[in-house]
């Protein structure tokens, strides 16, 4: 059943990116309405510079990194030499105050172009804030909606709900766990008690290394088994994508678990799991902490209610800024060639970069280790034993 | 900024994918290699324990199978002792009684010769004693003649004297 089961639903999450029309690749012959059109804003560009060729421009390390670590509408894959950019268009889902929802691929909004109203911001807006200052919030790399004027419309900016790159490559690998871990159950139903084999000899080790490393002597034998699975899911899901996000070939080398939302949604699942498996002796602890006198009490709860939300606070933060970081480290390495401009920066360089694609490999494991862990280390501090009391 | 804003996009997708994720895996998967893991733990340390217990029971025997042989080996000594004790004691009760045997058949013989010897004995202590008679008779016979001749002569002169 589960065979069946699982080629339905890969073939769902794959075809389902695909559903949106037109997403062929750039630069085909079907295309030339696009092409012509980019073509035209690259020369308005290059009359704007007043000077040579567009490859000539000033590398931007900083914007080139950024691009790479943020999300994006289009999957960019390279730029030609003349200027033509490669990339996979991507569904834009937009839903807007003003207009409602709408589904369009990514290639209509893309080189300036506007489409059913939403085109892809430029520039800053200046937004008052809720203390009464105004600050400037960037606009680059968000979808607005602008009337027949071309100005914006009052709504604010649409929440953006679009199948970017992030979720592209997340979608992947959420098929790749489930076709794994799918198959590698019928494996297991099929060969008994033999010893594992192949992909199961293999994963194996790391789930026992779960359960008996992490998960019993964090939670306690028994009750340790109900969060198995989502201690397992958790681990796997942030090592694969540490481990696809450092892949630099399409569809991988997005930067998912680098992404601050996503890690924040992980932390929030191991947040509410701890609360809701937590027990009595969790809640004596934030209200009234066993040895500390009453009256401290006006100090001692609001330090340990903040002290809830900090865990799982301090999780989202690691692991989103170990994977960015990793990212940016690499980045940095490979501007330098272009900084500098040379081939024999590329040596060095490109040493560098191995060794720390090398750290990184290492990171991806201690990382997804790490807040598996840790959710297991706060799940069982939530639900301590009674006999200290 | 943007960096660390989380988007609301990317927050529904992952939430979504990885509610999928955990259900989807959580209810056909985990359990499945979980119990599979514990089922060969267990496996594996029953056939452990069993192995260990049938190494105890190899033991056991071995040294049962030891104390047998050890035991039939003494039985065996002591059967071949008291065996040789037996054939001691018939060697020995069968010297005795040939012993014996010659001994009553030495006194048997003794006891013969000896009533023999005194049959013997008496035996010629008769014919001594009637040779001797004999000879005595003769010799009184010799000196009766004499007397009785003369006696009879008496006698048959007296008789043919009263005849008369």
């Amino acid at each position: 059943m589960s065979e069946r089961f699982l080629t339905v639903l890969t073939s769902f999450l794959i075809g389902f990116i695909f559903l949106v029309p037109g997403t062929q690749l750039y630069g085909q012959d079907e295309h030339h309405e696009t092409d012509d059109a980019y073509q035209e804003t690259v020369d308005v560009h290059q009359a704007e510079n007043g000077h040579g060729e567009a490859a000539e421009e000033e590398f931007n390390a900083t914007e080139y990194i950024l691009e790479h670590i943020s999300d994006s509408h289009e999957w960019h894959i390279l730029t030609k030499k003349d200027g033509h950019h490669v990339s996979v268009p991507l569904p834009v889902i937009i839903y807007s105050k003003h207009s409602g929802l709408h589904a369009f691929s990514s290639k209509e909004i893309a080189h300036g172009h506007t489409h059913k109203g939403f085109q892809m911001g430029h520039g800053t807006i200046e937004i008052v804030n809720k203390k009464g200052e105004t600050v400037e919030k960037s606009l680059k790399g968000k979808i607005i909606e602008v009337d027949e004027h071309g100005e914006m419309v009052e709504a604010g900016l649409p929440l953006d709900f679009s199948f970017t790159k992030n979720v592209f490559m997340m979608m992947l690998s959420v098929a790749i766990l489930l076709l794994v871990f799918l198959s590698l159950a019928r494996s297991y139903k099929k060969m008994g008690t033999s010893e594992p084999r192949g992909l199961a000899g293999f994963i194996e080790p790391v789930i026992v290394f779960i359960e008996e490393d992490i998960a019993i002597p964090n939670i306690g034998e028994d009750k340790y088994y109900r969060f198995m699975p989502y201690l397992l899911t958790v681990f796997f899901f942030i090592l694969l994508n540490n481990l696809m996000g450092l892949i630099p070939f399409f569809p991988f080398g997005a930067n998912v678990t680098g992404n601050i939302a996503v890690t924040l949604v992980l932390a929030v699942f191991t947040f509410l799991i701890t609360q809701f498996s937590s027990n009595k002796g969790h809640w004596q602890h934030v209200f009234n902490t066993p040895g500390v006198p009453v009256w401290l009490a006006p100090i001692m709860i609001p330090v340990e209610l903040i002290g809830l939300v900090t865990k799982p606070f301090a999780l989202m933060i690691r692991l989103f800024a170990n994977i960015t970081a990793g990212h940016i480290i690499i980045l940095s390495l490979i501007s330098m060639i272009f900084i500098f401009k040379s081939v024999f920066v590329a040596v060095p360089s490109i040493l560098m970069v191995l060794f720390m694609d090398f750290i990184e490999l290492l990171v991806a494991f201690l990382q997804a280790y790490i807040f598996t862990l840790l959710s297991a280390l706060f799940i069982g501090m939530a639900m301590p034993e009674h006999h200290h009391d | 900024m943007d960096l660390v804003t989380p988007g609301i996009g990317m927050i529904f997708w992952t939430t979504l994918s990885f509610l999928i994720l955990l259900f989807i895996l959580g209810k056909f998967a985990w359990p499945a290699i979980l119990t599979a893991i514990r089922a060969r733990n267990e496996s594996i340390r029953h056939a452990l324990e069993a192995a260990d217990k049938a190494k105890e029971e190899m033991a056991i025997l071995q040294a049962d199978n030891k104390k047998i042989l050890a035991e039939a080996r003494a039985e065996r000594d002591a059967l071949m002792k008291e065996a040789k004790e037996m054939k001691d004691k018939l060697i020995a009760d069968a010297k005795e009684k040939a012993a014996e045997e010659a001994r009553k058949l030495v006194q048997s013989a003794r006891e013969a010769i000896q009533r023999e010897k005194a049959a013997a004995l008496n035996d010629m202590k008769e014919q001594m004693v009637s040779i001797s008679v004999d000879i005595a008779e003769k010799i009184l016979r010799i000196k009766l003649e004499e007397s009785k001749a003369q006696k009879e002569l008496v006698d048959k002169l007296i008789n043919e004297a009263d005849l008369n």
